[in-house]
């Protein structure tokens, strides 16, 4: 059973479709309980930082993420759910967010020698896999393959080693991190097409229960 | 970095994919659904869905298919067509559809863009635009006019003026079509959307015209937009989302396979 975060950030469906597709039972809750219990979390998100910090808060949901995490269950956040684990985002004035990933999140910013690129960042973009000996996320994945993004921030880990995938835009941002049982991706799995499906399926049957050491 | 997208354009009315030439001559193709599902296995970036039924009873067979659509494929879509308000816009998207479209309703409403811009996002939100040449006025300095209503209302107004102002207004893309090359499979109207690329700061989408590839390697090159919409070229398999893909990529785009 697949356990998604339901906390009014945005369309939990597709997510939801995708896994279901994978065959894999999936139950969508707001339930702090029903998260702390799950065997798998993911932890989805469009929107703005400010509100998702707020909307969490309501539903009495901080603590039981943070219990989920601590007690090693494999949890994947995905685009805005990967931003809010962080410390810091500079969104909406400077939002204090979950803390579970030491850094912050900041604006896409390239001045003017590089106006062309737009913001958000919106479309197709390859992620260059790194940090393969550790993550068994990639599996089946080709390296440079092309996922979706659609984001106008971006997550600075402080410890660079987290990071198992990076992206081009402007300069290069991190596209994927793994902390142990926590992993994240700034672009969308669910709507990435089978090379997303397939990062979801590694997710979904991987074993990150504290079996990865870094 | 990010690649060139091609988005296969699908009309529905009544629940049915059709296509017309000029917005008229309208012929069934098909399911929305398997249309979407073989489009999506092809290679696909993203699909547009125009509802060009959008009556009041259209509503409810809209938010079915939009939904059956949403569990078949996993690349962002979008819908358009008969969307009037915010809680029209929520409907769609709540159906699973990434972005919507919208087009009379924001020319008749500019504030709908920022209000959609605000519930969900700017990228959410895609301005449709239908243009025509005509000839430069006070109105429509640029000699490009927007239309309405399907193409069958002038709207006395300046395109450029309009994508800059809705743009301002909190419009996340654009999807140009132009009204003269819609259907025609001579081309896009590069010079329409080179003044729109360089009028905005948003991703602009080239619609209408295009009819082989060559037609799409020139709207990327010449135009440097964002993504090409496709309809007739693939819908009646002229070529297939493969061959453009590869073309493409040799002629050194870069391109998701």
């Amino acid at each position: 059973m697949i356990t998604i975060v339901d906390y009014g950030a945005g369309n939990l469906t597709s997510v939801k479709w995708a896994v279901e597709e994978l065959g894999f039972e999936v139950e969508v809750t707001a339930d702090p309980l029903r998260i702390l219990g799950a065997a798998k979390v993911i932890f989805p998100g469009v929107g703005a930082a400010g509100q998702a910090m707020e909307e969490l808060a309501k539903r009495g949901l901080i603590e039981s993420i943070r219990a989920v995490v601590a007690k090693g269950t494999p949890f994947l956040g995905i685009c805005l759910g990967m931003q809010i684990l962080f410390d810091w985002s500079d969104e909406d004035g400077g939002i204090k967010c979950l803390g579970l990933l030491a850094g912050k999140v900041k604006r896409f910013d390239f001045g003017s020698n590089l106006a062309q690129l737009k913001v958000p960042h919106m479309g197709w973009n390859q992620v260059r896999q790194t940090g393969l000996e550790a993550s068994g996320l990639w599996q089946g994945i080709g390296n440079e393959s092309n996922f979706y993004f659609v984001h106008s921030f971006y997550c600075e880990p402080v410890d660079k080693a987290l990071v198992i995938g990076e992206t081009e835009y402007g300069g290069v941002f991190t596209a994927a991190v793994q902390q142990k049982n926590v992993i994240a991706t700034q672009f969308h799995p669910e709507k990435s097409g089978r090379v997303g499906l397939r990062f979801l399926q590694n997710f979904c049957q991987g074993d990150y229960g504290g079996r990865f050491t870094r | 970095m990010l690649t060139k997208r091609i988005i296969p354009c699908l009309d529905v009315k009544h629940g049915r994919v059709t296509k017309g030439v000029r917005f008229a001559q309208n012929r069934d193709i098909g399911d929305p659904v398997e249309l979407a599902r073989k489009y999506y296995r092809d290679g696909a970036d993203e699909l547009v869905f125009y509802d060009i039924g959008a009556s009041p009873e259209d509503k409810g067979i809209l938010i079915d298919w939009v939904q059956n659509v949403a569990k078949a494929i996993h690349i962002p879509f979008a819908v358009g067509g008969g969307i009037r308000s915010v809680t029209d816009m929520r409907a769609v998207l709540l159906a699973g559809a990434e972005k919507v479209s919208i087009n009379s309703a924001a020319v008749l409403n500019p504030q709908l863009i920022a209000d959609g811009a605000k519930a969900f996002g700017a990228q959410c939100v895609v301005l449709g635009v239908d243009v025509k040449r005509v000839t430069a006025s006070a109105s429509v300095p640029s000699g490009f006019e927007v239309y309405i209503h399907g193409g069958r209302k002038p709207m006395y107004l300046d395109a450029l003026g309009w994508i800059q102002r809705a743009a301002e207004l909190g419009a996340g893309e654009v999807c140009v079509n132009s009204i003269d090359a819609d259907g025609t499979k001579a081309g896009y109207d590069l010079d329409l959307l080179e003044l729109v690329v360089d009028a905005v700061g948003i991703p602009v989408i080239a619609s209408g015209g295009a009819g082989s590839i060559e037609d799409i390697i020139s709207v990327f090159r010449q135009a440097h937009v964002d993504a090409a919409l496709v309809a007739s070229i693939v819908h009646e398999g002229t070529v297939t989302m493969g061959e453009i893909k590869r073309k493409l990529g040799e002629e050194g785009f870069l391109v998701r396979n």
